[in-house]
């Protein structure tokens, strides 16, 4: 992201030309997190519309307490999950306890396919697989594992986005983890025979 | 899986792939891993899993969305004026 004070200036003055740059750096982080966590092309248009338009407006009030690009995921982060849970009211806030029963992490597929070919192993099938296996873990885990191992953020990073600790951040990345290694255990388990 | 060791080993392991372990409880996963085959498994796919999802590629944003973007935000002509 293009730093320095004077760009800060110009951006929280409102100059368009500075915030196309910003937007023209940023879109590609923004549109990718917000398409990870809503796997579906229309809602990730919306958000990214959507954080730019906060980001805009809120620029003025941006104090420099965390970076430009740690500030922005926090907004593209947020219009991700207000979507998920307009779509699923149901959806667990991600600053609520997490209630998984601890069982729920123990492995329970113990086929070792990690030497299969990379052709298998990234197959449009097994891509397909992938992406399903993170749509399908719970909002806290999925913007965890997406912040960190997709968007490839710090541990702290990711902690100061969503206003974590950095326990809690490790924990959640811990559990995503094992939970979309079952997932694709399961997959290329089958490969293997 | 059922060993109480392997279940103690097991939630350290995002922290030993991601190279956060201190060295002795390295040192530790890595002689229990010897013996342990259903660990050494979890510990290879889990690893794998990693790195697989770290090597998709980022989607580029198409070029209609990126210009409804810039008319949203009343910036077309700012681009297309460069």
């Amino acid at each position: 992201m293009a730093g320095g004070d004077a760009f800060l200036k110009e951006l929280q003055a409102g100059d368009p030309l500075a915030y196309a740059k910003f937007v023209e750096e940023n879109q590609g982080q923004v549109y990718n997190l917000a398409l990870r966590m809503l796997n579906d092309p229309q809602d990730a248009e919306d958000v990214l519309q959507e954080t730019f338009l906060s980001a805009y407006k809120a620029l003025p009030e941006f104090k420099g307490r965390s970076s430009l690009s740690t500030w922005l995921y926090r907004i593209a982060s947020n219009a991700s999950l207000m979507r998920l849970r307009k779509k699923r009211p149901e959806t667990v806030s991600v600053d609520e306890p997490l209630t998984l029963d601890a069982n729920d992490s123990i492995p329970r597929q113990l086929a070792d396919w990690s030497s299969l070919p990379e052709d298998e192993l990234l197959s449009n099938e097994a891509r397909h697989i992938m992406e399903k296996a993170v749509s399908e873990l719970p909002e806290p885990l999925r913007i965890v594992f997406v912040l960190r191992d997709l968007q490839g953020l710090s541990t702290a990073e990711t902690g100061e986005v969503l206003g974590l600790s950095v326990g809690a951040v490790k924990t959640r990345l811990h559990r995503a983890r094992l939970r979309l290694r079952e997932t694709l255990s399961s997959y290329y388990a089958e490969r293997m025979q | 899986m059922s060993h109480e060791t392997c279940k103690n080993l097991l939630s350290q392991l995002s922290d030993y792939i991601d190279g956060d372990l201190e060295e002795s409880l390295c040192a530790e996963i890595e002689r229990h891993m010897e013996d342990c085959p259903d660990c050494q498994a979890v510990v290879n796919t889990l690893e794998k899993t990693v790195e697989l999802y770290r090597s998709t590629e980022r989607t580029e944003v198409p070029p209609d969305v990126q210009s409804r973007l810039f008319k949203v935000l009343e910036l077309e002509e700012i681009i297309r004026g460069r």
